[in-house]
């Protein structure tokens, strides 16, 4: 799956607002490779490995990889977590050049990062990954680099790839210190068990102050100072003791070549010419090409087609026995790079490729690669799901969950002859993202458009922000909303439903009060850092967005890290701009989903002169009917024209008005003049009036422009 | 300025220029097959393109001349009135008359050889409104005798105000005091056949002052008034005192209000509103701007000047909307070289018509009645156009429209918001006459 395009970003924490500020740092000028490349999700940035078998970090690699020479016990699995922009690309590319995956050159800069928009907002969308090979202590290992997005959007998508590791690299900004994304993906790698490495970044800055961050890091995960690692990823420095603390640290997988074989799926991608590829991780067992294999989740069966190791590119290998030799050159990086992306040849190591040989490689116990098996659909592919010898049937692995949508956003365009260009890009896209869910709606106001679920607010921000740059659509985003949830208290709904609990994305399907026990609404865990002198505004913030205090820890004298349980829907608009403009940019927050919460929640309509306006009509919560009703009647009375009476806009519950706004009449419209017979400008004034009535939507005797609905139902510009 | 308008009327002892007869102005005149009399006649409209200065408030057509070349002026005013009429083949003027610019700065021998040229060519009644715009100041008022001696019957005074602190603000070249004595000599001349411009929503002006100049306005005119509302105009030297904060226009609401105001004071002293701003009372509507708002043609002379006519001389057929060259340097030029400076002319079709005569039309408190309404579209009447429609018996339903046996026309609320109302009877027309494309 890898279709989600959105993988996260790592690093921020919410919502993509954030990831703008710092955004810019990374751009890598210069490298601009298609978009083709997608990985998968999970593994964000980091160039997997795949590097070649090279040798170790330092040296060159010697000719000739043998795959077997990497038994369970000589493999080591990883994945680096980090906070936005503390450097986690960096590291990866540090590690990709000392291991030989790619060369070593000042151009470097977040060689996994490939799209447009991972690099202007320093995330990363789709991950990657990479084999490398390092020789320590007179052994050469294979260091599966297996990159994640670490945004919270994706957390699912993370603790799948998490689940493919046995240890982490946790890394922390010398300077900032722990920030709410630390946190979040500390928790995540600890629940699964793995290996903590911590690794205090940007030792060089003059700002660094890594005692501090120990600290912190004693304090808030409990690990000895005595386990940081300090570096600077963008000078090299001690990056080789960081290799070595992978090795040994990190325990081998623990799968057997002998068992069944047994793999899990933690991203996929769209080819147009071999469909989908899924990346896997092999927990037992071996495949090779030709094998029947079986998806757990679908149960449907696929030859093997193709398979191979990432490094970061695909390299095809025929066989994977445990016995194939690889050649090493083919398992250079340049070579693939080459051949795939057709970047600078100088960006790559140099060594030419050999293109007589056949990398061999696969999948064994313990190894990461790439399978091609004729699936058709990245929904075929779910992340997370395992596959399995059609013989030899296994248990699936633990944890899958299919994609869920928390995040809905309606996408139309701008005008709507551009319908079929829109239509195309969010194909595309979503072709390889499974996780996006697209539904088409219409709407009254602005026409034929798409409803579209997202996994979280970066993630559909992200969305957006592709299809601007890559498709260069125009598009009218509406304000997001949450998925709620009805429980049905009728046993004829529960019938018609299938089920005692209803999801409601769209106000129309909203179940009335009678026919419900409860309504629940989607909750999130919220993480906030912040320095200590704005925790007054950021708790009062919070409490308005109807949050409840969990916890509050000093992570050290000046830091304070505050735990929330928020209503989602209180934290999809605006609260992170919020959040950051109160706090001065000093604020950092994570939220992961915290299941559903019974709510009182009710239907709010939008009346004109007592008519209500279909695609107005919102769910809310009944504390916060009043001031979304009042700010909508406000904005729409700032954007209907004056008309010739009065128009009464009112928000209401049921037959109860709320709020309410009065649109005056206009009591002269006339032009008093008539200059010596020209009316030529007056006619066209008025028939370009007569022309915009067509396109107003009527509302019993009042027109309201397109405009105003858009105004009310877009999404802010940030 | 802005006396784009015409009163009418004028009746007084025109010097006889003209000749004199009898013959009765057909109310229908056609062009086109389905309305043949439109064609015989026609009103003409001069523009005098120069001022002395510039108002703060005005973007119209106009110059600062930098010489005297009145002369040149003269006689490229009459070439251009031989070419046009010539090429409208129209037999009858019905009206004259003189815009600007300030066309009281022309010499009255311009305005009487202009005047000969037209009774020279086609028939131009004794009876026949001629109408001058003029600015009320010592110069002005000193030519009023000569202008009426050339044969101008009906003097169109732009007053604009009574307090001198706004006329020097709104950078006119007169006084309260020199607009009164103008107005008496005007209305010594020509009884009955004076038109006072005056203006509302001007900066700084509150309702109550606007109420008090209206009544000392209405003491001393004679039986017409035009009532404008300045509007702020981009590119002039108001906008930009406005845009900068240094000067305050009234609110929406006052303005309103002042307009409101100002229809109830008139109908008070017996003024008859029959257009969105104009008023007359004994029987002195301008006949010459009823005949724009009738859709009649109209020939336009002179830089900038709008004309709607069918050039007949060439063969046409249909209506022309036709603008003449827009700067007087280039104007005379092509006048000289051509006998005319027209820039642009574009065939009317049969809707693009209809919709003119509707938003001309409904400007009138009388609107458009059946017989009017047949002369252009025998067709489709105005009930089978409008009747039916939704939107125009919401209109109807509150008052402020009507549609009867007279015809279709605006209520007295109606009219203030005609503008609002004329979009929803394009569109209404627009439907009606290509039913399937408006589907």
């Amino acid at each position: 799956m890898s279709y989600s395009l959105v993988k996260p970003l790592c690093d921020t924490a919410l919502l993509g607002r954030v990831l703008p500020f710092k955004v810019c740092r990374r751009k890598m000028p210069g490298y601009n490779m298609s978009y083709r490349v997608l990985r998968p999700r999970w593994m964000k940035c980091f160039p997997v490995l795949s590097s070649s078998f090279r040798s170790l970090s330092t040296q060159p690699a010697k000719d000739g990889v043998d795959l077997s020479k990497f038994p369970v016990d000589k493999i080591r699995n990883f994945c680096i977590i980090a906070h936005i922009d503390h450097g986690k690309s960096t590291l990866a590319d540090r590690m990709l050049e000392m291991t030989g995956a790619i060369a070593k050159t000042e151009k470097n800069k977040q060689v996994l990062d490939k799209l447009q928009v991972e690099r202007e907002r320093g995330i990363t969308v789709k991950a990657q990954t990479a084999s490398l090979f390092y020789s320590h202590d007179r052994q050469e290992y294979l260091l599966n680099l297996i990159d994640t997005p670490g945004h919270v959007d994706f957390s699912y998508e993370v603790s799948r790839s998490l689940s493919a590791c046995q240890g982490v690299l946790l890394i922390i900004d010398a300077n900032q210190g722990i920030q709410a994304q630390t946190v979040a993906n500390f928790y995540l790698a600890f629940e699964a068990q793995l290996t903590i490495i911590p690794v205090i970044n940007k030792i060089d800055l003059k700002n660094a102050d890594p005692e501090r961050v120990e600290s912190q890091i004693e304090k808030v995960f409990d690990i000895p100072r005595e386990e940081c690692i300090r570096i600077s990823a963008k000078l090299g420095t001690n990056v080789e003791t960081v290799l070595q603390a992978v090795v040994e640290r990190i325990p081998p997988p623990a799968g057997s070549i002998d068992d069944p074989f047994k793999a899990l799926v933690f991203d996929s991608n769209f080819d147009h010419y071999r469909g989908v590829v899924a990346n896997i991780a092999v927990f037992g067992g071996r495949v090779k090409k030709g094998d029947k294999i079986v998806s757990a989740y679908l149960c449907k069966t696929y030859e093997v087609n193709e398979l191979g190791l990432l490094r970061p590119e695909e390299h095809p290998t025929q066989k994977l026995s445990t016995q194939t030799q690889t050649s090493e050159h083919d398992l250079r990086p340049g070579g693939m790079f080459e051949h795939i992306l057709r970047p600078s040849p100088d960006r790559y190591i140099q060594k030419e490729h050999d293109t007589n040989h056949t990398s061999i490689f696969l999948p064994f116990a313990g190894q990461v690669g790439y399978i091609v098996a004729g699936m058709k659909d990245v929904k075929e592919a779910q992340i997370g799901d395992t596959l399995y010898h059609q013989e030899q049937p296994v248990e699936a692995l633990p944890g899958f969950k299919p994609a869920k949508a928390m995040v809905f956003a309606g996408m139309y365009p701008t005008d709507q002859s551009e319908y079929p260009t829109l239509r195309s890009a969010i194909e595309r896209l979503t072709l390889n993202d499974s996780s996006v869910t697209v539904q088409r709606d219409s709407s009254l106001a602005l026409g034929a458009g798409w409803r579209l679920g997202f996994l979280g607010l970066l993630h559909m921000e992200v969305f957006n922000q592709r299809l601007e740059q890559e498709y260069n659509a125009s598009v009218i985003v509406t304000v997001p909303t949450v998925p709620y949830k009805a429980v049905l208290s009728s046993a004829k709904l529960i019938k018609e439903h299938g089920s005692e609990e209803l999801t409601i994305v769209n106000p129309a399907q909203f179940p009335d009060r009678s026919v419900v026990s409860e309504y629940l609404e989607p909750m999130v865990l919220g993480t906030i850092l912040a320095p200590e002198t704005h925790t007054g505004k950021i708790m009062s913030l919070c409490l308005s967005r109807r949050a409840v205090q969990k916890n509050m820890v000093y992570v050290d004298d000046q830091r304070v890290m505050m735990k929330y349980l928020f209503p989602l829907n209180e934290i999809v608009v605006d609260f992170y701009d919020l959040l950051k403009s109160l706090s001065s940019g000093y604020a950092s927050f994570d939220y992961e989903n915290a299941g559903y919460q019974t709510a009182d929640l009710i239907k709010m309509d939008i009346l004109l002169n007592g008519r209500p306006v279909e695609e107005l009509t919102t769910i809310v919560h009944r504390d916060r009917a009043y001031s979304t009703g009042k700010a909508m009647c406000e904005r729409l009375k700032e954007s209907i024209p004056r008309q010739m009476f009065e128009i009464a806009v009112q928000a209401a519950i049921g037959s109860k008005v709320i709020a309410r706004e009065t649109i005056k009449a206009y009591r002269k419209n006339v032009l008093a003049k008539c200059y010596g017979g020209d009316i030529t400008r007056k006619m066209k004034l008025l028939k370009k009036q007569a022309d915009g009535k067509k396109k107003m939507r009527r509302i019993g005797n009042i027109e309201v422009p397109k405009d105003a609905f858009i105004s009310i139902l877009k999404r802010k510009e940030k | 300025m802005l006396k784009y308008i015409f009163r009418e009327v004028s009746r007084g002892f025109s010097p006889g220029l003209r000749r004199f007869s009898d013959v009765k102005v057909t109310e229908n005149v056609a062009e086109s097959p389905t309305f043949p009399h439109l064609i015989e006649q026609a009103s003409l409209y001069l523009h005098w393109p120069y001022c002395l200065r510039r108002c703060t408030y005005c973007n119209f057509n106009k110059y600062i001349p930098k010489e005297d070349n009145e002369d040149i002026m003269a006689k490229c005013l009459q070439r251009e009135t031989e070419t046009l009429l010539q090429l409208s083949q129209v037999s009858c003027i019905t009206s004259v008359f003189f815009g600007g610019g300030t066309p009281s700065l022309a010499h009255p021998s311009t305005i009487a050889k202009i005047l000969e040229t037209v009774s020279n060519q086609v028939y131009l009644s004794d009876e026949a409104e001629v109408t001058l715009e003029v600015n009320p100041t010592p110069v002005g008022m000193s030519k009023l005798k000569d202008f009426h001696f050339a044969g101008v019957n009906r003097f169109s005074i732009g007053v604009q105000s009574l307090q001198d602190e706004h006329l020097k603000s709104l950078g006119r070249d007169h006084s309260s005091l020199e607009a009164l004595q103008t107005l008496e000599e005007a209305r010594r001349l020509c009884p009955g056949g004076v038109s006072v411009d005056i203006m509302f929503g001007r900066p700084e002006q509150t309702i109550e002052s606007w109420s008090n100049e209206l009544s000392e306005m209405l003491r001393v005119c004679d039986d017409h008034v035009s009532l404008y509302q300045l509007t702020l105009e981009r590119g002039t030297q108001l906008f930009k005192q406005v845009h900068c904060g240094q000067v305050t226009m009234p609110t929406e609401e006052m303005t309103a209000e002042m307009y409101r105001c100002a229809r109830k004071t008139l109908q008070q002293h017996g003024f008859q509103q029959y257009e969105v701003s104009n008023f007359a009372k004994n029987n002195s509507q301008s006949r010459h701007n009823l005949s724009y708002w009738k859709g009649k043609q109209y020939i336009g002379v002179g830089p900038g000047a709008h004309g709607r006519f069918v050039p007949l001389g060439e063969g046409g057929a249909t209506r022309e909307a036709r603008t003449q060259t827009l700067e007087p340097d280039v104007w005379i030029r092509e006048v000289q070289q051509r006998g005319h400076g027209t820039r642009r002319r574009i065939q009317l079709g049969h809707l693009e018509l209809l919709e003119e005569v509707l938003v001309m039309g409904m400007r009138m408190t009388k609107g458009i009645n059946h017989k009017h309404w047949e002369l252009f579209n025998p067709e489709l009447g105005l009930h089978e156009i409008f009747g039916a429609s939704p939107v125009v018996q919401e209109l109807l339903q509150n008052g402020q429209l009507i549609l009867d046996d007279r015809g279709l026309r605006c209520s007295w609320d109606g009219l203030a918001v005609l503008d609002s109302i004329l979009p929803i009877l394009l569109l209404e027309l627009d439907k009606q006459s290509f039913p399937k494309a408006a589907s």
